[in-house]
């Protein structure tokens, strides 16, 4: 049914020409080293956003559970908006709109406002779960740490996110692999990731099935990969004779 | 600083452009939801019954379709579907193929958690009282799995509408395609993704608050 022609990979990008050992030499490159370059560009945008959700997401997690009543709506109001509204209108918010607004953001490259894109969408899922996190905990880790003397943020920083954050460490874990997903919204921007360069491979040298396959594939692993590294992270950090325990 | 202009958004252009790709979203939406429940109920009773031939199928399809980006799922039906019928198929049609599929993997692992989260004993109880698999799971299990699972079951209908905009990757002419060529033709396009942000959310907020106040409806009566 199907006849394969996996050397469309070590073709010229130019001229399309076979290119032996697959890997273009002397500045030219082959659809491998495109496709390479691809799955880079989908793995730094994946990476830069998800430090950018973390941050944010954290701080706003952890607004929505403090006393103050303004800050709590704060954190809300940020999850809200950023949950609410799809993530290609973000994107093109990001792209077309923000820059348009402020002036000094019109040099900022499109990948920065992408990773911010991504980033604060993503931020409004960890923040609930942050929230949810540190909310699964016995309220009386709260007053014992007040108790003791401890102000809030160190309270915070002693008592309640060590273990929230062991807590949600497999929540985050499949934002970490949604935001891998979620970062081929970005060919919507003409970043140069996988999904766009499946769409434009697949137009040049119509392998379509190949081309998807090899992108589809590259996804697959960079899920699996943070898989695997989030349940080494979790067994790292585990606190003996508390929550988990195993049953990997 | 910029001076922002609305006054385009006429009646007739939220006719003549919005409107189409509106209905459309709103189809796409209803059609993947609908036949995505039904499909994915499928699954999750696959899953659960404990026949490998019909586990380890559910199983994989399920977890092929949660590890793939929407938009390459998109790509990949817009591109095979074709090959397998043998005629060019419109980007909306398959983009509607496409959503029921996808959205099945994602309804089923909702369904499965509420088939799972009614008790064994009244399972037992209506084989005891002489019903079949098929009594057992119409009459008993499914009808209380999906109304615990109703408000999850929503708010990932409002996930799916949102998502309905990544039809944008085959062209097809959605709420933000429509927003998009308004924007393009009156030289607008800060306006108009503005407003579709706004639109987006005022429908997903409102929507998700609907969702919270049946839930806390079901919750008291449970």
């Amino acid at each position: 049914m199907v006849d394969w022609d996996w050397q469309v990979f070590c073709k010229d990008t130019i001229d399309g020409n076979i290119v032996p050992g697959c890997f273009g030499r002397s500045g030219d490159i082959t659809y491998l080293d495109w496709l390479l370059s691809a799955w880079g560009w989908t793995l730094s945008v994946s990476a830069l956003a998800l430090l950018v959700a973390l941050a944010l997401g954290s701080l706003m997690g952890i607004l929505r559970t403090t006393p103050n009543r303004w800050l709590v709506l704060l954190g809300n109001a940020w999850t809200e908006l950023f949950r609410n509204v799809p993530l290609l209108v973000q994107i093109f918010l990001w792209y077309h709109v923000v820059p348009a607004l402020i002036p000094p953001l019109r040099d900022v490259p499109s990948f920065i406002l992408v990773v911010m894109g991504l980033g604060l969408f993503t931020s409004a899922r960890i923040s609930e779960q942050v929230r949810a996190g540190i909310q699964s905990l016995a309220g009386g880790q709260r007053m014992a740490g007040l108790a003791m003397g401890f102000t809030l943020p160190q309270t915070y920083r002693h008592v309640l996110l060590p273990m929230a954050y062991r807590i949600i460490i497999p929540p985050l874990t499949s934002e970490s692999m949604n935001i891998i997903k979620n970062s081929s919204v970005a060919f919507a921007v003409s970043i140069s990731e996988l999904t766009l360069f499946a769409l434009q491979v697949q137009e040049e040298t119509s392998r379509g099935v190949e081309v998807y396959l090899a992108v589809t594939g590259l996804y697959f692993f960079s899920a699996f990969a943070i898989n695997r590294l989030a349940l080494f992270i979790e067994n790292r950090v585990r606190v003996p004779g508390m929550i988990g325990g195993g049953g990997h | 600083m910029l001076d922002l202009d609305f006054a385009f958004f006429t009646p007739e252009v939220i006719s003549g452009y919005l409107v189409k790709g509106f209905i459309f979203s709103i189809q796409l939406t209803l059609v993947a939801m609908a036949g995505g429940i039904v499909l994915g109920t499928v699954l999750a009773l696959m899953r659960l019954s404990g026949k490998p031939w019909l586990v380890m199928p559910a199983a994989a399809y399920v977890n092929t379709m949660r590890s793939v980006p929407l938009v390459m799922v998109i790509l990949w039906f817009f591109l095979l579907i074709p090959m397998v019928i043998g005629r060019p198929l419109g980007a909306e049609i398959s983009a509607m193929i496409t959503f029921t599929l996808f959205e099945a993997a994602y309804y089923s692992e909702i369904m499965r958690a509420g088939i799972q989260s009614i008790p064994r004993g009244q399972v037992a109880a209506s084989y005891a009282l002489g019903m079949n698999y098929q009594q057992t799971m119409g009459l008993i299990v499914l009808p209380q799995a999906f109304r615990n699972m109703l408000p999850i079951l929503l708010t990932q209908t409002i996930i799916l509408f949102q998502d309905t905009s990544l039809v944008y990757a085959i062209g097809a002419y959605d709420l933000l395609k429509g927003f998009e060529i308004a924007g393009k033709n009156f030289n607008r396009p800060i306006e108009t993704y503005l407003v579709a942000a706004v639109l987006y959310f005022i429908i997903s907020f409102s929507l998700s608050i609907l969702v919270r106040k049946l839930q806390q409806r079901i919750a008291i009566v449970r």
